[in-house]
């Protein structure tokens, strides 16, 4: 039943979308059906896995440069207090500001390659990472601290032991995120000015009424999405064995 | 401390007094000119109602708060105290990443001293006599809630502090097993000199040698009650339950 869930929901979900391409008459270049897009996929195999490439790379590598970017700003905010001093502000106002409206600018220092969307991405999943880490860095069971303090331990030391590993469940659940965001950094980077990539193939078939591409397109990067988010969950939990699972809203069946 | 001191070995017993102790609290004091010595190698108990100050007063002697002017807290041998205490809250603090056995060696590893194989031994060791051998590969999230504070102990012990600070260890726990821990407890910190505080009348006149009643406001020390006879005294020893009435009736005053 578990797997046939999801499977279910799925074939409800398509039969909906082709009873709605049926029942309005909508022509295949404004809503295609799910068997065009099928289609789409099967004669643009080769295209969709290139440009899927490009893009998925691009996600890795924000995900990684802005995961361990975060880590580094999280541990300076907490240990050095003029480090918090000076940079949470700016920390905050670079947050007012869309990365969005970024992305022009990126690309034009950047260039059109990998570079902007991975400067994209990155900055995407920088903030998230950087507040839950620190966040948790702050929250740690004030006792634990009373202990180390009396253990003889040096602040350093504190922060290693027992901080850094008191926060690593708060990290998941900022890396948890950058994993569901990641994506649209890269996507958004590629639509402001890119020659490869989903993001690319989207604006290129849009212009070109090839709106089943678009759709099967859009689909690869759907799954990367969960595909991702579904991995780094498996690891986290894996890494971090002691956390309990809480499943309150779980029903019970 | 050396690494192969044996966990029977005590330290030479160390007499702690506090003068003068203040502490004030929103502009009001909550005691003043307050004095309290710690025999070496007694268990003096604190007795007194909640926010009274006793927490605040073991803080003060741990280190772990600011002692207020004109409080002075000198060990008897002149040298500063800090590093030969050790401490033990009403919660276990144990960290849920570590093993049992790494719990009890947390000390070591917050001194970046090496986990030596006569170390790990030790700890095994103190684990057997607070009754848990088997369970050193464990995770705290598996134990009981007394098992766990005796892991508490063990931790505490592998320090071997001099002088041993106890805020309420087993007050969270059934009275059985307080009562159980409270007898391991005394048997085990035997020769060190013990701060017990407490809101339990029969687990100080159990487990202390000499038995203050804090109270009032601003809060006095009284003069020491003796029980007599060696802890852990049983429960039902009519010396103890005769002293009982009388620390209610202080406790009330």
């Amino acid at each position: 039943m578990k797997f046939l869930r999801p499977l279910v929901t799925l074939a409800v979900l398509l039969a909906a979308w082709q009873a709605l391409v049926w029942a309005t008459g909508l022509p295949r270049y404004i809503l295609p059906g799910p068997l065009a897009v099928a289609t789409a996929f099967q004669r643009n195999a080769g295209l969709l896995t290139q440009h899927a490439a490009s893009t998925l790379t691009e996600i890795l590598l924000g995900l990684f440069l802005g995961v361990a970017l975060g880590t580094v700003s999280a541990i300076l905010l907490a240990s050095v207090r003029s480090a918090r001093r000076w940079l949470m502000p700016l920390l905050v106002v670079s947050q007012a500001i869309p990365v969005f409206a970024l992305a022009p600018l990126l690309v034009l220092w950047l260039g059109y390659g990998m570079a902007s969307k991975i400067a994209m991405a990155t900055l995407i999943i920088y903030f998230p990472v950087t507040s839950a880490l620190f966040d948790g860095l702050r929250r740690t069971e004030p006792g634990w601290l009373d202990l180390a303090r009396t253990m003889g331990a040096s602040g350093a030391s504190a922060l290693w032991h027992i901080r850094l590993p008191a926060a690593l469940p708060a990290f998941a659940s900022g890396v948890r995120v950058a994993a569901a965001v990641a994506p649209i950094g890269a996507v958004i980077g590629e639509w402001v000015g890119s020659s490869a990539g989903l993001g690319y193939l989207m604006l290129h078939a849009n212009a070109r009424m090839q709106i089943d591409l678009l759709f099967a397109a859009l689909f690869v990067l759907g799954a990367f999405a969960v595909a991702l988010y579904t991995v780094t969950d498996a690891v986290l939990h894996r890494a971090l064995p002691w956390v309990p699972e809480s499943h309150a809203f779980d029903e019970k069946d | 401390m050396d690494a192969f001191v044996q966990a029977d070995d005590v330290p030479p017993p160390l007499p702690v007094t506090i003068a003068s102790a203040r502490l004030t609290y929103g502009g009001t004091p909550l005691f003043e000119d307050l004095s309290l010595r710690l025999e070496p190698a007694a268990v003096t108990c604190l007795l007194g109602p909640s926010g009274v100050g006793k927490t605040t007063l073991l803080r003060m002697i741990a280190g772990l708060a600011e002692p207020e002017p004109p409080t002075t807290v000198t060990a008897g041998d002149g040298r500063p105290l800090a590093g030969r205490i050790a401490y033990m809250a009403q919660q276990d603090l144990l960290l849920p990443w570590l093993s049992v056995l790494g719990n009890v060696l947390l000390g070591a590893r917050l001194r970046g001293e090496r986990r030596t194989p006569t170390l790990v031994a030790e700890a095994r060791g103190l684990l057997a006599r607070v009754g848990l051998a088997g369970r050193e590969d464990d995770r705290p999230a598996s134990l009981s809630g007394g098992q766990r504070q005796r892991v508490a102990l063990a931790r505490t012990l592998m320090e071997h502090r001099p002088v041993v600070l106890m805020d309420e260890p087993f007050s969270a726990l059934d009275a059985i097993t307080r009562l159980r821990l409270g007898g391991l407890a005394a048997e085990l910190l035997a020769g060190r000199t013990v701060l017990l505080v407490t809101h339990d009348p029969l687990e100080a006149l159990r487990l202390g040698h000499r038995v203050h009643v804090m109270t009032g406001f601003p809060a006095t020390v009284g003069p020491a009650l003796e029980p007599p006879g060696p802890p852990p005294r049983a429960p039902d020893d009519p010396d103890v339950l005769a002293l009982q009435g009388e620390l209610l009736r202080r406790l009330a005053e």
